[in-house]
Formats: C-alpha cells, sequence, structure tokens
C-alpha cells in the first residue's frame, strides 16, 4: 500500500472539531479584516479550549495572548466579541502589531 | 460557530470540496455554502466572488454585515512520471504550497530512495488515480514520454477539468499525441487544453530548469483561474 508520507501542518478547525467531539468547550476566533501590513491573512483561525490551549494563530504571535483571554469571557457568557488590535491601539504598548498594521478577529464560542 | 456548520466544513475540506462560511456578524449565525449551492442576491454574487478570487472578506448587504471564509481545496500537482525533471519538480512544488503525487509504474523509476517524502505510487496512472482521482484542483504533468502511460492520465485530467494539462515533448511529438487522442474520441476543445511543449518559453535547458519553467507555467494557470472564468461570463 502506498504511504501518505507528506505531513498536514496542524489545522485549527480540524483541532477544534476533536475538542468538540472530546466534549470541550471551544473558541474559534478569525481575523475578519487587515489594514496595512498583518502577519496573517483575512479568514486565519485561532481556537481555544476552556482551559487555554490553543491552536493556530491570528498573528505573528502579537495578539494572540489577548484573544486567549477574551475567548474565556466569550465561552462563559457565550457573546461572540469582536476585537480590533493595531498601533494606533491605547493598549498598544502592550499587545500592539509590531508591524504597524491594525487586524479585527471575531471571537465566538463553538455550539 | 454552529458544531453543524464545523462538522460540514470540516468534510467539505476533507473531500477537497470548496466550502465558504458565511457568518452574520450582527447575530452570530452561520451556514456553509458549497460552491454550486444557489445564493440569492447581493449576497450569492458575494459568494461568487469570494469563491472565485480566493478572497475571504467582510461584506455588507441590505444593512447586515456578513463575513465570507472561503476555503478552496490545496492545488495538487500530479506527475506522470518519475523522472530526472519530477526529482526537482517535487521539492520545488512543494516549497510553492502544492501537494505532490509522482504516478511511474516502471518501479526502477518510481523508487523511494530517488523522492524521499513524496507520495510515490508505482502503479498506472489508471490505477493510482481510481483511488486518488483528479479534480479541479489538480494540476497534471505528464513526463513519461511513453503514450501508454501518459495518454490515459492526460484523458483523465482533461475529464476531471485539472486546472492545468501538460505533457513533455516535442511539437511534432504532441501532433502524434493530438492524433492519438483524437482517434480516443476526446473532442478538440479539450486537446487544445494540453500544455504542449510544457512550461514556460524561458529557454530551459537542464531538467531542473525544466522544473522551473513548468511550475511557473502551473503557477500562471492557477492565479489567473478567476480571470478565466471572467472572460468566460463575457464572452
Amino acid at each position: 500500500m502506498p504511504e501518505e508520507v507528506q505531513s498536514e501542518p496542524l489545522d485549527p478547525l480540524m483541532t477544534a472539531e476533536d475538542w468538540m467531539k472530546a466534549g470541550k468547550d471551544v473558541a474559534i476566533a478569525t481575523v475578519v479584516e487587515t489594514w496595512g501590513s498583518a502577519p496573517r491573512p483575512v479568514g486565519s483561525h485561532l481556537v481555544i479550549d476552556g482551559e487555554g490551549h490553543f491552536e493556530g494563530s491570528v498573528s505573528g504571535g502579537c495578539v494572540e495572548g489577548a484573544v486567549v483571554a477574551e475567548a474565556t469571557d466569550v465561552l462563559s457568557d457565550g457573546k461572540p466579541r469582536m476585537l480590533e488590535f493595531g498601533v494606533a491601539d491605547e493598549t498598544a504598548w502592550e499587545v500592539g502589531l509590531s508591524c504597524g498594521g491594525r487586524i479585527k478577529v471575531y471571537v465566538e464560542r463553538l455550539g | 460557530m454552529d458544531p453543524y456548520a464545523l462538522k460540514k466544513l470540516n468534510q467539505c475540506r476533507r473531500e477537497r470540496r470548496a466550502a465558504l462560511l458565511v457568518t452574520d456578524l450582527g447575530d452570530g449565525r452561520d451556514r456553509v455554502v458549497v460552491e454550486g449551492d444557489p445564493v440569492s442576491g447581493l449576497l450569492g454574487e458575494a459568494v461568487e466572488k469570494a469563491f472565485r478570487s480566493d478572497k475571504s472578506a467582510t461584506v455588507e448587504v441590505d444593512g447586515r454585515t456578513f463575513f465570507l471564509n472561503v476555503h478552496l481545496p490545496p492545488p495538487r500537482l500530479v506527475m506522470i512520471g518519475a523522472v530526472h525533471i519530477s526529482q526537482a519538480l517535487a521539492p520545488m512544488a512543494r516549497m510553492a504550497g502544492f501537494d505532490v503525487h509522482i504516478i511511474d509504474p516502471r518501479t526502477a523509476f518510481a523508487s523511494p530512495e530517488r523522492f524521499s517524502g513524496v507520495r510515490l505510487d508505482a502503479e498506472w496512472p489508471e490505477e493510482a488515480l481510481a483511488r486518488s482521482p483528479l479534480d479541479a484542483y489538480c494540476a497534471l504533468a505528464a513526463l513519461t514520454h511513453d503514450p501508454k502511460i501518459d495518454d490515459p492520465a492526460l484523458m483523465a485530467a482533461l475529464e476531471a477539468g485539472c486546472f492545468y494539462v501538460g505533457a513533455l515533448g516535442s511539437r511534432k511529438t504532441h501532433a502524434k499525441r493530438v492524433e492519438r487522442l483524437t482517434a480516443a474520441g476526446v473532442p478538440s476543445s479539450a486537446i487544445e487544453r494540453v500544455h504542449a511543449p510544457i512550461g514556460l518559453a524561458i529557454g530551459a535547458a537542464s531538467p531542473p530548469e525544466i522544473a522551473v519553467a513548468v511550475l511557473a507555467e502551473i503557477i500562471e494557470a492557477l492565479r489567473s483561474r478567476g480571470l478565466e472564468a471572467r472572460k468566460g461570463e463575457a464572452a
């Protein structure tokens, strides 16, 4: 039998489905808009479980921490949130994008 | 996200079907649209545009904001022939983001030592392609010079609507190929889709240079698909 030798990169949406089947709470974050230089394209996902494990990325690592923190609230009240990150933001010193771009991230609960 | 939507979307992705998740950013409701599903009105136009351009986007329709996330299957390059050109083309194509599949029934050519880390089937194309069918997101390059091996694969690729079909060989070789395919009942409109001689005309001489020419031609076909579709509509 021929072997499938090419490895699949870790896929956030497949991971989300696995987590869901394992009975975990799952939040899905999606880049819905970008302005200027942005490290990850529109449509990119970060998925987070109830214990703060995550897979994927919505930036080059600049804002993932903040998205994971917000996901905890989304999981507890079930309400989706729209987050914006960028150098113009007042939180820029903490979680801004060093590349100078701006991104909008939609965070929602699975189910 | 609706769990059923996630399951349906992932199922489409596993089956290499183009799908799109529509999320109403106002109320958070979402649904999966499979390419070809009818979606009416302005939203339908935006959905069609997203499929064609492979660009996910936020759109405003009738005062509501929707996010359209497109998931097209990753392009796959199927090479018929585990030849010298394939040895150069396989790693280049992988770097450019293609899944690579090499098929050659000649076991002396199709040896894992010559193609480490690549999906390689030492079988006739009919057998290998029955298990791993071609689709519109596949490119096929016929590289064996042997009609017994190349021709059935070319016919399968034209039948499946592969976005690129190319065949190695001189103009003279290709003229004979056209005769054979015509005799086999392939319509001339389909035969015209075969890129032959294969590769962009960059004066490539060595096998790795030919691999560059072939990959460049495949990328051109991949990235101009949307434009071709638009031209088709205008005509």
